[in-house]
């Protein structure tokens, strides 16, 4: 494999490619919001679970290509038991990350498993695919009922 | 560089040009992506452009640039001579009776958008039907609705089989007294189907309907006759066929066109101008507002030398082979399935791979130096009829090689050996 394809391609989305993690719909969910990417079709529905300020639960279901269905699928993983302020933050390092302005090394304490994102850095048409899932979620955050979000 | 009058010579205007070997004419062909030799196979998209279409733009800009139709300086006259010599090479190449019925428009979905804005608006009202088929790329359904919405009218959709084959039964029976346009893709952006137009176009003049014929993706693979095809329009852009971007043609049957209110009001499109009124200029410039994209028509009256100097007979029959070949070899890749099979079919292969997205496909074929298009190709219904998000689509020109087709193939071996 070449070296930029495995920069792309790491383990950890090719393992959360396969074998997405929450990857289920959510009854008791307290939010819901469908994310979608026209130009590609990439689709999820990211369902969020409150408790007061604390993300209790979070899953996603829908269909798309690897890089946004390992990146909804590293996020969910990432985000049970965290706070809206702490999301924030992450998504926020996680956006800086995919287009190229947070040096992965230097982070990688903070960044942990989505530091395996570093190399859609090298592949703008691919940034959207990376982030459709945050963005998605980063809409559920915000709103009490927000609308589809796109990344197009 | 290339001296220009050499490219120029008149003997080199009539020079044939054999199929094999044209490859050499188109300069892009020859650079690296990605560390490989460029595969390009996103010809739907647009094609690339031989080393005659860029010295013509080229000359151009260095010895004629000038305004057209206006002044009476040297520069002027010379810009407006080769700009019109360029609508008649496009007459002559479609065998259009007059040049009048030549428009000059930004390409094919201006075309449309023409048609629809003044044909559509004079000639459809409440309770009417415009008829379009399911295979359409985004461009011949959206003008379409806007025009349905704006008069209440309707959009009706003639349906395809599994293969992508129209189904011509269901066509004559949509073909109704409220019928007042049919709108149809001469071949398929997403499927390579070829439509039968000629008989389409005769079972709506039966009933008295005029036919628009979006010819994008025909012109570069056959050699096109509006008067056999009895279309009352067809329009096409001149970057797919080896010509420069942000210039197409609308042809249109001169009754028809004459009969059309204007479609862009400005400069060059009228004879007088007072504030009680304009009188508006004979055809074509009638419908031509606005300095247009004069490097551009001269380009494109480049590519149809280059074109004519072609025997598009042997183009089709070599597009043929290689369409041929690229079907049997991508058949025999597991899990890869083929959207859009029908019998008449032009160089193009819409693809999807079992368990893996059409994005990821494009991104690992790319590191592989293979251009191809993934997506919805702007023909969002035609993924939803055959329930797909995307696919990816490898679409061929005359200067594709059956090489090409085996590096294709290799490297979506590699796509499943990474995601597989």
């Amino acid at each position: 494999m070449s070296s930029a394809l495995r920069d792309l391609y790491q383990e950890v989305i090719l393992d959360h490619n396969k074998n997405p993690r929450n990857f289920r719909p959510m009854k008791d969910a307290t939010r819901k919001v469908e994310g979608y990417n026209p130009l590609c079709g990439d689709h999820y529905t990211i369902f969020v679970k409150m408790d007061g300020d604390v993300i209790t639960d979070v899953s996603f279901e829908g269909a798309g290509c690897a890089i946004s269905k390992s990146s909804a699928s590293v996020m969910t993983s990432l985000l049970k038991g965290k706070t809206k302020a702490e999301a924030d933050l992450l998504f926020q390092s996680f956006h800086k990350l995919v287009t190229g302005e947070l040096d992965a090394e230097k982070n990688a304490e903070k960044l942990g498993k989505l530091a395996a994102f570093a190399g859609v850095s090298e592949f703008p048409a691919r940034v959207k695919c990376a982030s459709l899932a945050w963005h998605t979620l980063h809409a559920a955050l915000e709103k009490e009922n927000p609308e589809t979000v796109s990344t197009e | 560089m290339q001296t220009l009058t050499a490219t120029y010579a008149d003997e080199h205007l009539k020079t044939p040009i054999p199929v094999e070997g044209c490859r050499f004419h188109f300069p892009l062909l020859r650079r690296e992506v990605n560390g490989k030799p460029l595969v390009y196979l996103d010809n739907a998209a647009t094609s690339q452009k031989p080393q005659v279409v860029i010295d013509a733009i080229m000359k151009y800009y260095h010895e004629e640039n000038s305004n057209i139709h206006r002044g009476v300086h040297y520069l002027s006259t010379k810009a407006t001579e080769a700009y019109e010599q360029a609508r008649v090479k496009v007459q002559q190449f479609i065998n259009a009776r007059s040049m009048q019925e030549i428009i000059y428009v930004r390409g094919t979905t201006e075309g449309i958008n023409l048609v629809a804005a003044t044909y559509g608006r004079t000639n459809v009202g409440e309770g009417d039907e415009v008829l379009i088929s399911a295979m359409e790329h985004h461009s011949n359904i959206v003008p379409w609705q806007m025009l349905c919405e704006e008069k209440k009218a309707k959009l009706r959709v003639i349906p395809m089989n599994d293969a992508g084959e129209l189904l011509l039964d269901e066509y004559e029976k949509l073909l109704t007294a409220r019928t007042k346009i049919v709108g149809l893709a001469h071949i398929s952006n997403a499927l390579g189907t070829i439509n039968p137009i000629r008989t389409m176009v005769e079972l709506a003049h039966r009933r008295g309907i005029p036919v628009l014929v979006d010819g994008a993706q025909a012109v570069p693979h056959m050699k096109v006759d509006v008067q056999e095809l009895d279309c009352d329009f067809y329009t096409f852009s001149s970057h797919k066929m080896f010509g420069p971007t942000g210039v197409g043609i609308l042809y249109g049957k001169k009754a028809l066109l004459e009969a059309m209110p204007p479609y862009q009001g400005g400069g060059d499109m009228i004879k007088s101008v007072t504030f009680e009124k304009t009188i508006y200029n004979d055809l074509p410039y009638k419908f031509e507002a606005g300095t247009p994209s004069i490097a551009g028509g001269i380009g494109l009256g480049a590519a149809i030398d280059y074109m004519n100097r072609m025997d598009m007979q042997a183009v089709a029959a070599y597009e043929k082979e290689l369409l041929t070949y690229a079907t049997k070899k991508l058949s025999a890749i597991a899990g890869l399935r083929i959207i859009g099979t029908a019998k008449e079919k032009a160089s193009v292969i819409s693809f999807v791979l079992e368990g893996i997205h059409p994005h990821d496909i494009g991104t690992i074929l790319d590191l592989e130096g293979v251009a191809i298009r993934t997506g919805h190709h702007c023909a969002q219904p035609v993924m939803q009829r055959f329930g797909i998000p995307a696919t990816a689509r490898a679409s061929f020109a005359f200067y594709n090689t059956k090489e090409e087709v085996d590096v294709l193939v290799n490297a979506i071996e590699k796509v499943k050996e990474v995601l597989g």
